[in-house]
């Protein structure tokens, strides 16, 4: 039961934060900061663990191919499937949901904690506006990490698997080249469009409807970030059954 | 002036407001006091329209706020000053950005006019050298300050105050009292306070309203405070050995 109250206040909380927006002039510089924090705060994060996850994939794809028979191309074509197709949209996801989540809800939590959300409120501000849709409108540049972690995870396979020796540049070139369907990368694009809401609004949820103090930030943050993480898995199988099968 | 009728509140099965009737004065600073658990701050919270109540009015002006739309109660609530008992100061931003906050939101004044402003009530509340610190590196007495600061640069017909001297030292706290009544009185406002510090009582407590376990149980001023024979309220007003004193020489002082 609890559940389901908790699903109609998130949809409610959802229409409220379109309603009576906040004058343009200040939710120019709330965007503009919640792109700093949000987006070109995580590229660092983001950028490292492509990097290294990509060449990790590219590695053992390679060690695991032990048939002749099998083309050395495969381990870039078997290396950008992966990353395009999961890495990059639902793991970085993911770790987003962490890094991203857990600040949002900690910081809007931290201002119900210490009043400033029921300042807000008595100053006869929409605070929902105030503070959700900011993050709402940079989390839709989120896309754009997503497409340098796909990048990056690409690079980093291409080195490992080259500077390993487990195939030649020109292998893995013509792999990533292999069979390509650019729907793959629409596909990648519109899953990370329904998480960049999803890790908008959950984090925000909770640090919103949080009660309590200090020690109940700590808590909404883990569980903020357990219910991001389990509708992203939720939302990434329908979302593949739906465009993919 | 607010005035409430009847009101009546609860969280679940348990009644927290059981029919509180009283009005706050314009020009006036109006005291809410009562022990710690008597409904002071759902009742204040109630009036800001923080939370709903299950039946009564109250109305600002004349104007039942229940009957108000969405919209009408955010213009409403513009027109209302708020000091948190934290202070509730925003984080990311200097004590001059905080200040200016409600000017930006609801002004459109020019960046240099709601500089002035924010130079005179900084200057008003003896803040004029603080404006780029941050409300972390402000004491406990100068973020009451701010906060105040914050509250009147709207220019609110309203200024409502929960335990503004929480977590002073005396004197600030008394530095605190005066300010706002100089402020209640230069401005012609309606302040609410909510308070348990009987220095505030006699120093500022023009009107004082008693809350006990929900109820109103005794309303009056500074001065009639002292000839009350309620004894729900000489028990919490009196508690202290120095009040009783007090009291007593004020007893001997007018009864000769």
């Amino acid at each position: 039961m609890l559940y389901l109250q908790n699903i109609g206040a998130y949809f409610l909380m959802i229409v409220e934060m379109f309603r009576k927006p906040t004058k343009w002039s200040v939710m120019k510089q709330l965007i503009l900061k919640d792109i700093d924090d949000l987006i070109i705060g995580s590229l660092g994060i983001v950028a490292f663990i492509s990097f290294f996850v990509g060449g990790v994939v590219a590695i053992q794809t390679a060690l695991n191919i032990s048939n002749p028979l099998i083309p050395k191309s495969l381990v870039g074509f078997a290396t950008r499937q992966s990353i395009i197709l999961e890495f990059g949209p639902t793991f970085m996801s993911i770790i987003m949901a962490g890094k991203v989540g857990s600040f949002i809800t900690s910081s809007i939590g931290t201002m119900r904690v210490t009043e400033q959300i029921d300042a807000l409120e008595v100053m006869g501000i929409n605070s929902l506006n105030y503070l959700v849709f900011p993050k709402f409108i940079s989390l839709m540049l989120y896309p754009f990490v997503i497409s340098i972690s796909m990048f990056l995870g690409i690079v980093g396979g291409m080195i490992a698997s080259v500077y390993g020796d487990f195939t030649t540049f020109e292998h893995y070139i013509e792999g990533i080249q292999l069979d390509f369907k650019p729907f793959h990368v629409i596909y990648a694009f519109i899953k990370t469009t329904v998480f960049a809401f999803v890790l908008a609004t959950i984090p925000s949820f909770h640090g919103y409807y949080m009660k309590g103090g200090a020690l109940e930030v700590g808590k909404a943050s883990t569980t903020s970030f357990v219910w991001t993480s389990v509708v992203i898995i939720i939302i990434n199988y329908l979302l593949t059954q739906m465009l993919l099968s | 002036m607010i005035e409430v009728k009847d009101l009546h509140k609860s969280f679940g099965d348990v009644e927290i407001l059981k029919g509180i009737s009283t009005s706050f004065e314009k020009g006036k600073t109006n005291l809410i006091i009562g022990q710690s658990g008597s409904g002071k701050t759902v009742f204040l919270k109630c009036l800001l329209g923080l939370f709903n109540y299950e039946s009564g009015t109250i109305s600002y002006e004349g104007k039942i706020f229940s009957n108000l739309d969405e919209d009408e109660k955010r213009n409403l609530r513009a027109e209302i000053g708020m000091v948190f008992q934290g202070s509730a100061l925003f984080d990311s931003m200097t004590i001059a950005e905080n200040v200016m906050f409600p000017l930006r939101m609801f002004t459109k004044q020019s960046k240099s006019e709601m500089e002035d402003r924010v130079n005179f009530v900084l200057k008003r509340v003896n803040l004029d050298d603080a404006h780029k610190k941050m409300p972390s590196e402000a004491s406990g007495g100068m973020q009451k300050r701010v906060a105040i600061a914050r509250a009147i640069v709207n220019n609110p017909k309203y200024l409502f105050c929960d335990e503004p001297n929480s977590g002073l030292d005396p004197r600030t706290s008394i530095v605190i009292d005066n300010l706002i009544q100089e402020i209640t009185r230069e401005y012609n406002i309606t302040t609410v306070i909510n308070s348990h510090d009987m220095n505030s009582v006699m120093e500022i407590g023009e009107k004082i309203v008693f809350l006990k376990d929900g109820y109103k149980e005794w309303e009056g001023s500074k001065k009639t405070i002292f000839k009350t024979d309620n004894k729900a309220v000489t028990n919490f007003v009196y508690s202290s050995n120095l009040f009783k004193k007090v009291r007593k020489m004020y007893l001997k002082e007018n009864n000769n």
